[in-house]
C-alpha cells in the first residue's frame, strides 16, 4: 500500500492525525490489529462488491436514504430560519448508529472475523451492533457499564433478544468510558479472532476515519437533498456531539464549503467537574481510548466523571477530528443544558409530532434559540440522530 | 544516568533480573513505601511503581482495583515521585515508574522527566505509548537521563520490533501473552519462539511480563529472558493482607539470586 493512500482521509502529515489530534495511543498488541484493520478497510472500500453489498443493506435493510424533512410547524412557531430535520431517527433500530455497524460488521466478515465486540452507553450502538451481527450471522458481545444496564433495561433486553451477550462492566464509573476500557481489554486478548466495532469517531486510528466515512452518508444525502429542494447548500448545520459520530457524518461533506457547522455538547446541570459532558467547550487536550483529543480531566490528568440527561452524550472524550475542527475555527461548539434539551424534546413532539432522542434534542434546543435570530431566507439543517422511545421514562419523570 | 544498563550488564551471563511491581499508594502511601523496600530487600533487582490512572486499559482486575483504591488514598503523579525520592535514599537499585500517557502529558513531558530524574527514577514504562508515538516523550527523557521502555508483543512484526528497539532504552518489555495484566497458570508455549524473534531484531535486554505468578514460572521465563516482571500476583497478596516479599524471595531464589 502506498503512503499516499494511507494519508487519504487524514488531515496531517502524520498517519492518523488531524493536525495535532488523533494518533494511536494503544498497547502494542493492538497495533498489528489496527494495521490489519486499516489495510482491510481500504481494500474493502475499493472493492465494488463490498460497496454494492453495503449500499444494498443501507437501502433495503436500514431504510436509506432518510428524508430531509422541512419542519414547517417548528419553523413557523420559531419565526426565522427554515429548519430542516435530517431524519436519522427513521433508520432501522431508531438511530444513525446502524450506518456504522452495518459497515463495520460487513468489514469484519470481509476480514474473516466471526466475533464482534462493542461498547455501549445508552444501548443504541449496542443494539445496532447486535442487529448487524444477527443479520450477518456473527457472534456478538457488548460491554455495558452496570450503571447503564440499570437505567437502560429495555435496550439490554433488545440486545439479548438479538442473540447478543451483554457483559456488565463493574470497573471505574461503570458507564460508557469503562465499557470502552473493557472492550479494549477483550480486544487485546482476542485480537486474532475478534473485530472491535467501535461506535463513534473516537479511538485510535483508523477508527475515527472509518466511522466518519460510514456516517458521512448522512451529510452526502443532506447535501443532495438540500440542493434539490432549495437549489443551494444550507447556511447552517447543527448536530449533537457526544463522541461525535452523527455530527461528523453530517458535517464532513460540508467542511470548508461555506455552511456554519455547529456541534452541540451536553451542558448538563452546570460547568463543574461531573456536571456536564462538554469536552470541547470545557476540556483540555489529553489522551483517552487511544487518541489525543479534548478531554474532561482534573488537574493531574485523571479522567473526570461526566453528566448528561442523555446517556449518549455522557462521555468525557470526543473524536479527534472535532478537536481539529474546533482548533481551526471550521466548526463551532456550544452546549445545551439538560433542562433546555428536555424542553426541546417536548417542543418538537408538540410542533412536529416527532419525539426525538434526548441526544438529538440538544441540537433541536440550539435550533430553537438560534432560528428566531436569523432571517427566513436562511436554511438550517438539524440532525435528528435518533428517536426518543428509549427516553420515554426520563421524559415522563422530567416534563 | 539510568541504573538499568549497568544492572543488566552486571547480571548478563549470570541470571535474569527480577522486576517486582507495586501500585504506588496502594493500599496507602506508607504501606506501599515500606512494601517496595521490603520487596527490594527480599531479592527484587528492580522496583516498578505504578502511578495510578483512572482508566488503566492494559490492566486486569487486580491492578485495576489497586489503582482505584490508590486514587482513593490520594495518589497523584507528584505524590508517587515523592515516594520514589524517599525510596531512592534507601536503595541503589533501579526504580521504574509505570503509568499511562495522559498523566505524563498533563504533567508536561519535560517537567515530568526532570522531576522524575531528580527523584531518582531510572525509567518510565507507558503501556499505551507504542513506538511511533514515543518520540516526544523520548526526546524529553534523553537529556534527563531517563530510560523509556517500549513494548513488543507476539503480534509485533519484525520491522516494528526494530522500531520499538530504536525508540526504547533500558530494556524491551516483552508481553508474554495477549491480554491485560493478570495471573495465568502457565507460560505461553509461544514464548521461546517470540523471544528468539525479538532477539534477532534487538540488542536491548528483554524483560518478560504479564501472567507470571509463581516461582516455577519465574524460573522457566528466567531461562529465556534477561528480566522477569511480576505484578498482579504481588498486588493480589497485598490486597489480601499478605506480605508479597515472601513470594519475591521465592522468585528470586528460583532465578538463582540471593534471598
Amino acid at each position: 500500500m502506498s503512503t499516499e493512500r494511507i494519508e487519504t482521509g487524514t488531515r496531517g502529515a502524520r498517519r492518523g492525525y488531524y493536525g495535532g489530534f488523533g494518533g494511536r495511543f494503544v498497547p502494542e498488541p493492538l497495533i498489528a490489529a489496527l494495521d490489519e484493520l486499516e489495510r482491510e478497510y481500504r481494500s474493502a472500500m475499493a472493492d465494488a462488491g463490498f460497496r454494492a453489498r453495503l449500499d444494498g443493506l443501507l437501502a433495503d435493510y436500514a431504510g436509506r436514504p432518510t428524508p430531509l424533512y422541512y419542519a414547517e410547524g417548528m419553523s413557523r412557531e420559531l419565526g426565522g430560519a427554515r429548519v430542516y430535520l435530517k431524519r436519522e431517527d427513521l433508520c432501522h433500530t431508531g438511530s444513525h448508529k446502524i450506518n456504522n455497524t452495518l459497515g463495520q460488521c460487513l468489514l469484519a466478515s470481509f476480514m474473516g472475523k466471526r466475533r464482534i465486540i462493542a461498547e455501549t452507553g445508552a444501548g443504541q450502538h449496542g443494539v445496532a451492533c447486535a442487529t448487524a451481527a444477527a443479520l450477518l450471522g456473527q457472534e456478538c458481545v457488548v460491554y455495558m457499564g452496570e450503571v447503564d444496564i440499570a437505567r437502560q433495561a429495555s435496550n439490554v433486553f433488545r440486545m439479548e433478544l438479538l442473540g447478543c451477550e451483554v457483559r456488565p462492566v463493574v470497573s471505574g464509573s461503570r458507564t460508557l468510558k469503562d465499557a470502552i476500557n473493557e472492550a479494549m481489554r477483550d480486544w487485546v486478548t482476542n485480537v486474532r479472532t475478534t473485530h472491535y466495532c467501535l461506535g463513534s469517531v473516537v479511538g485510535p486510528h483508523p477508527f475515527p476515519e472509518i466511522v466518519r466515512e460510514l456516517q458521512s452518508v448522512i451529510g452526502r444525502e443532506a447535501l443532495e437533498q438540500c440542493t434539490a429542494r432549495e437549489g443551494r447548500l444550507p447556511d447552517a448545520l447543527v448536530a449533537c456531539v457526544g463522541g461525535g459520530s452523527n455530527s461528523m457524518g453530517l458535517f464532513h461533506p460540508f467542511i470548508g464549503r461555506g455552511p456554519r457547522l455547529v456541534g452541540v455538547e451536553a451542558g448538563g446541570i452546570g460547568s463543574g467537574h461531573g456536571e456536564h459532558g462538554s469536552s470541547l467547550g470545557l476540556g483540555d487536550p489529553g489522551v483517552l481510548h487511544g487518541a489525543l483529543s479534548y478531554l474532561l480531566q482534573d488537574d493531574v490528568g485523571q479522567v473526570t466523571e461526566t453528566h448528561s440527561v442523555s446517556a449518549g452524550l455522557d462521555y468525557p472524550g470526543v473524536g479527534p477530528e472535532h478537536s481539529w475542527l474546533k482548533e481551526n475555527g471550521l466548526a463551532t461548539y456550544v452546549s445545551v443544558s439538560d433542562d433546555k434539551a428536555l424542553d426541546a424534546a417536548g417542543f418538537l413532539a408538540r410542533t412536529e409530532g416527532i419525539i426525538p432522542a434526548l441526544e438529538s434534542a440538544h441540537a433541536i434546543a440550539y435550533a430553537m434559540a438560534e432560528a428566531p435570530r436569523i432571517g427566513a431566507d436562511e436554511v438550517m439543517v438539524v440532525c435528528l440522530s435518533g428517536r426518543g422511545d428509549k427516553d420515554i421514562e426520563t421524559l415522563k419523570e422530567r416534563l | 544516568m539510568s541504573r538499568l544498563g549497568p544492572m543488566f550488564e552486571d547480571l548478563k551471563e549470570k541470571r535474569a533480573a527480577l522486576i517486582a511491581y507495586e501500585t504506588g499508594f496502594f493500599p496507602d502511601l506508607e504501606t506501599s513505601e515500606s512494601v517496595g523496600l521490603a520487596m527490594l530487600d527480599a531479592g527484587a533487582d528492580v522496583l516498578e511503581i505504578g502511578i495510578p490512572f483512572s482508566d488503566p486499559v492494559m490492566d486486569g482486575p487486580v491492578i485495576q482495583a489497586s489503582s482505584h483504591a490508590a486514587l482513593e488514598a490520594g495518589a497523584t503523579p507528584a505524590g508517587v515521585l515523592g515516594m520514589v525520592s524517599r525510596l531512592r535514599r534507601k536503595t541503589d537499585k533501579p526504580l521504574l515508574a509505570m503509568t499511562y500517557y495522559n498523566l505524563v502529558y498533563r504533567y508536561g513531558l519535560e517537567r515530568f522527566a526532570a522531576d522524575a530524574t531528580a527523584a531518582g527514577l531510572d525509567a518510565l514504562v507507558v503501556p499505551d505509548l507504542p513506538a511511533e508515538e514515543m518520540d516526544p516523550l523520548r526526546e524529553a527523557c534523553i537529556p534527563a537521563g531517563l530510560d523509556t521502555v517500549a513494548f513488543v508483543s507476539p503480534t509485533t512484526e519484525p520491522s516494528r520490533i526494530e522500531e520499538a528497539s530504536a525508540a526504547a532504552s533500558g530494556f524491551l518489555y516483552c508481553v508474554a501473552l495477549l491480554g491485560p495484566t493478570g495471573e495465568r497458570d502457565s507460560v505461553s508455549n509461544e514464548l521461546p519462539g517470540f523471544l528468539e524473534r525479538v532477539r534477532e531484531h534487538s540488542d536491548l535486554p528483554l524483560a518478560v511480563g504479564l501472567g507470571i505468578s509463581s516461582a516455577r514460572q519465574c524460573a522457566e521465563v528466567g531461562r529465556l529472558a534477561d528480566g522477569v516482571i511480576v505484578g498482579s500476583a504481588l498486588v493480589r497478596m497485598l490486597a489480601e493482607g499478605r506480605d508479597p516479599e515472601s513470594l519475591v524471595a521465592e522468585m528470586a531464589s528460583a532465578l538463582g539470586g540471593q534471598t
